[in-house]
C-alpha cells in the first residue's frame, strides 16, 4: 500500500527530505519508521519521538491506513 | 484564539489584556526567554521550527485541559516560530482565575504541556558557529525529568 511519509526537525536532517512516498506492505507506525530507518542509514529512532497520522497525535502501535500521511516528530522542544 | 503560534515579537500587553476580567482576583504568567547558554555553551541565537497545524490543535486541547482541571476563568498561551535573538520571549502563557492557587497551578500545567507535546523544535545556534538540533535525549543526559512523554 502506498503511505506519505513526512519528517520534521532532526528526523528531516537525517532522513534527507522532508517528503516520500513509499509503497510497502502496511502495519504500525513503528513498523513504517524501521523500515524507513533501514531505507535511510542516518535517521536514528529516539526514545521521546512521536508520532502523527493525518495531522492527529497518534500511537507509534497505531496501524497505517491505505493514503495516511504519517509525520515523524524527533524530541520535542518547545517553550 | 486560546493557542496562537506567531512569527513577530509577543506583545505581553496585549496578552494579558486578553485574561483581563473583573471577576478574576489573580493573574499568573509565564514567559520563556531566549537565554545565553545551554548545557555549556554560548548561544548566540534561537531557531524555532512548529508544524502549525498539529501545534495549533493540540495547544487549543492542552487550555481546554487546564481549564477543565483548575478553577480558572481564562488562559492564553502564544509561541514564537522562526529565528530569535537572545532576550527575545520565546512562549508567553496568560492565566486569570477567582483565586492565585489555581492560576498557579494551570499556568505551570500549561507550560509542561506544551514543552512535551507539541511539534515544536529548536535549534541553537552557537557563537563558536556550529549548530545544532535541541532535544530531549541530550536533556536527559543532564539529567532534567521529562513528565508524561509517549514513547516509541
Amino acid at each position: 500500500m502506498k503511505t506519505r511519509v513526512r519528517y520534521f526537525a532532526l528526523f528531516r536532517e537525517q532522513a534527507g527530505c522532508d517528503t516520500e512516498r513509499v509503497d510497502w506492505s502496511g502495519g504500525t507506525a513503528a513498523e513504517l519508521f524501521r523500515l524507513m530507518a533501514s531505507k535511510h542509514p542516518l535517521l536514528r529512532s529516539q526514545a521521546a519521538a512521536l508520532v502523527a497520522i493525518n495531522d492527529e497525535m497518534s500511537s507509534w502501535e497505531a496501524s497505517v491506513n491505505e493514503d495516511d500521511e504519517v509525520l515523524f516528530f524527533p524530541p520535542v522542544a518547545g517553550g | 484564539m486560546k493557542f496562537s503560534v506567531s512569527d513577530r515579537p509577543i506583545d505581553v500587553e496585549a496578552a494579558k489584556i486578553a485574561v483581563t476580567d473583573c471577576h478574576c482576583g489573580a493573574f499568573v504568567s509565564f514567559e520563556g526567554w531566549i537565554r545565553d547558554h545551554n548545557e555549556g555553551q554560548a548561544v548566540e541565537r534561537l531557531e524555532y521550527e512548529v508544524y502549525r497545524p498539529v501545534a495549533e490543535k493540540e495547544g487549543a486541547k492542552i487550555i481546554d485541559e487546564a481549564l477543565a482541571r483548575f478553577a480558572v476563568s481564562h488562559a492564553i498561551c502564544i509561541h514564537r516560530e522562526g529565528l530569535l535573538e537572545l532576550g527575545e520571549i520565546a512562549v508567553i502563557v496568560c492565566v486569570s482565575a477567582a483565586h492565585r492557587g489555581a492560576a498557579f497551578d494551570a499556568c505551570r500545567y500549561i507550560i509542561d504541556q506544551v514543552k512535551t507535546r507539541l511539534p515544536i523544535w529548536k535549534k541553537e545556534h552557537y557563537v563558536t558557529g556550529v549548530s545544532e538540533w535541541v532535544n530531549c535525549e541530550q536533556c536527559a543526559a543532564a539529567g532534567h525529568a521529562h513528565g508524561d512523554h509517549r514513547h516509541e
